[in-house]
């Protein structure tokens, strides 16, 4: 208990934390300056891809995309939505928060899925792994900004890292989840007819895996927008940024426009990233006739 | 008759395995005290049985008899703790983890209980999924899961999801994805249980259907007796782990090994079971007599007149006198006790048993009849 208490008074941990960082900066610079080259690199030539259809073309291509994926109701959302961006001048900055988005949901998956495969087919890998993403969700997200600040200073390329951090952990647990939950009697079937392990494995346990997978890509996006908003502290830019000048100049008016575009974003970014999750409703093709039919009797 | 698939004393224990406690149980060591003092289960305990090619071979026991561990150990899905499978020739101890695939690719395919269809495909998918999986190109794999289908009748099913069809529906197609295969084996665990009863019967006649097209090892695991009686051509009993007898549905009949053997019996329809030919005794007076030789003159009781090679010529009743062969009402081999009763009953004698070459296996009267229906096992 004596040991305890004065460790506790000392702050140990946090200091040991502070020297890792301070060993870290010292020794492996050359490392974070490569990292950071290459998520810079990403994140300017998503942004330049995000950037290069005009506004209006923008819209409908996304509004196609719903249409295709959802429905007309939403791909008229789509529309109405974007033009509201668009008169709080704000589309630049929904641009930018949305490359952030994609940059740092991309890495996510990137990592995240092969470690979710890799976690469902070893529990070697599974037992390291889980402690790992209970520290990672129950962490204030906050927490990360500090040492992503100090090993890459500001900007969006902390801004990406931390939200990867934050956001990895659903995919990596659903991927598991889903290839887990798949019956034992399918792959009792994969195994009699011969499967490889590796046939198992794309034939029997993904196809049958791929809702929760796709629940788990879903719900790292939505995460991602969340910390991207509050990334703004550390320089992310966009709409966070946004939201973060109406708190500290107390305008309530620009808070909440700031607000509403992240609002609209993320509907659209969860429409549609759900809709791959296999719950689609009717088939584009009956949908189409549909609205032709209306068309015809206007 | 060569054997297609030999099993060579296997054993099996879950939880944990070790040669001490399989030498226990060899010797008479009780597996009840070894699950409750160690935790291990003995699946499979020194089973041994071969199984030929081109039969249904039967598999018949209780849950927890061990009969779908043993149908494992001989696709691999489970390896023996002790012992060897030997299927054509090849020991699957032996094999690395490729040739065991190869095997069942090639050599094996498998029904299962809870059809086991895969829900992400459709029909022809699910049907085809084999034969991907051997590496077949797409329009090979469909061309033959189709005729694998159409053999099942149902090729207007072919684009409908495993979900949209009845369970004995899809049965069919965890059948046509085994047929598709074309494999020499078919591991059939407890393919019909799941499925009521009148459907149940419509499949085991496919069954017999197609085995009568092209015979195929089957190795057909069931808890219904009368199932196995029905499909197959030899049964083997297996209770807590243990291989009890291993014969024809009539020898298991008639020289049960043991007790245990004679309570699976006990419930059994007899008369469907048993044939004319197994009951059937030697006449009182038989006679041998070639034809031109005079004929004896008529006794008190019926007397049945053979030729050398033991074939019916007729009858010397002790009213009417001589009755030729043409003449008398006879039974054929095989014949089931239940479609002879009739025959027997208005017969004034014993009715005889002729084999396909018309040669006398013996005789039935209705107390033989009677005599069988009370016990297979006493008469």
């Amino acid at each position: 208990m004596l040991i305890l208490a004065a460790a506790h008074q000392a702050g140990w941990l946090g200091q040991g934390i502070d020297l890792a960082v301070a060993w870290l900066l010292a020794n492996a610079q050359a490392l974070f300056d490569v990292i950071k080259v290459s998520v810079l690199a990403l994140v300017s030539m998503t942004e330049g891809l995000l950037e290069w259809p005009p506004a209006w073309l923008f819209a409908l291509i996304t509004a196609a995309l719903g249409f295709w994926r959802v429905n007309g109701g939403f791909a008229l959302f789509v529309l109405l939505g974007f033009n509201l961006v668009l008169s709080m001048a704000l589309w630049s900055e929904m641009i930018a928060t949305l490359s952030l988005v994609l940059t740092a949901s991309g890495l996510a998956l990137l990592i995240g899925l092969p470690l979710g495969i890799l976690s469902a087919r070893s529990r070697l890998v599974w037992r390291l792994v889980r402690p790992c993403l209970d520290l990672m969700q129950t962490m204030p997200a906050f927490v990360y900004l500090i040492p992503a600040v100090m090993l890459f200073s500001t900007g969006s390329v902390p801004s990406i890292l931390a939200t990867l951090i934050f956001a990895m952990p659903p995919v990596v647990r659903l991927t598991h989840l889903g290839i887990v939950q798949v019956p034992d009697d399918l792959i009792e079937a994969g195994r009699s007819f011969g499967c490889s392990d590796r046939q198992l494995l794309w034939k029997v346990q993904m196809p049958n895996a791929i809702p929760t997978v796709m629940t788990g890509v879903n719900q790292t996006i939505m995460l991602s927008l969340s910390m991207v908003v509050i990334a703004s502290m550390i320089g992310g830019g966009g709409l966070g940024d946004v939201v973060l000048r109406g708190i500290q100049q107390l305008d309530v008016g620009m808070g909440f426009e700031g607000g509403i575009a992240v609002v609209i974003l993320a509907v659209i970014l969860d429409r549609l990233s759900q809709s791959f999750a296999g719950h689609r409703g009717s088939s584009l093709q009956t949908r189409l006739r549909g609205w032709m039919a209306l068309w015809r009797s206007a | 008759m060569h054997s297609e698939i030999s099993i060579e004393s296997v054993w099996k224990l879950f939880g944990g395995s070790s040669p001490e406690w399989i030498e226990e149980l060899r010797s008479g060591g009780d597996a009840d005290q070894l699950h409750a003092s160690r935790g291990v289960r003995a699946a499979v305990q020194d089973v041994s049985m071969e199984i030929h090619s081109g039969e249904i071979f039967v598999v018949m026991g209780l849950s927890g008899s061990g009969k779908s561990t043993l149908l494992r150990m001989i696709n691999g899905l489970i390896p023996p703790c002790e012992g060897d499978v030997i299927v054509q020739g090849r020991s699957l101890n032996a094999m690395s983890v490729r040739q065991l695939a190869e095997l069942r690719r090639h050599q094996m395919a498998m029904v299962f209980q809870s059809f086991a269809l895969f829900p992400h495909r459709n029909v022809l998918e699910n049907a085809a999924f084999g034969l991907e999986v051997a590496g077949l190109s797409r329009k090979a794999r469909h061309d033959r899961a189709m005729q694998a289908l159409e053999r099942v009748g149902l090729i207007s099913e072919a684009r409908k999801r495993p979900r949209e069809l009845s369970g004995g529906m899809q049965q069919r197609v965890g059948l046509a994805r085994a047929l598709a295969l074309d494999p020499p084996i078919l591991l059939m665990d407890e393919a019909f249980s799941a499925l009521d009863p009148l459907i149940r019967k419509d499949m085991q006649n496919l069954l017999l259907e197609l085995q009568a097209e092209h015979r195929r090892t089957v190795v057909f695991i069931s808890h219904d007796l009368d199932e196995a009686i029905r499909i197959g051509d030899r049964i083997a009993l297996m209770h807590s782990g243990r291989l009890l007898q291993c014969d024809t549905a009539q020898r298991l009949l008639h020289n049960p090994a043991d007790d245990a053997v004679k309570r699976f019996f006990r419930d059994v329809d007899l008369a469907s079971v048993l044939t004319v030919d197994s009951i059937a005794q030697l006449p009182q007076q038989q006679l041998v007599c070639e034809l031109g030789e005079p004929l004896p003159e008529r006794g008190d009781t019926t007397i049945y007149v053979t030729d050398h090679q033991q074939r019916l010529r007729g009858l010397l009743q002790a009213d009417l006198g001589w009755v030729d062969v043409s003449a008398v009402r006879s039974l054929s081999m095989g014949t089931s006790v239940k479609d002879a009763i009739d025959v027997v009953a208005t017969s004034s004698d014993p009715v005889p048993v002729l084999d396909d070459q018309r040669r006398l296996l013996g005789v039935i009267g209705p107390r033989q009849l009677l005599l069988s229906m009370e016990g297979g096992a006493q008469c």
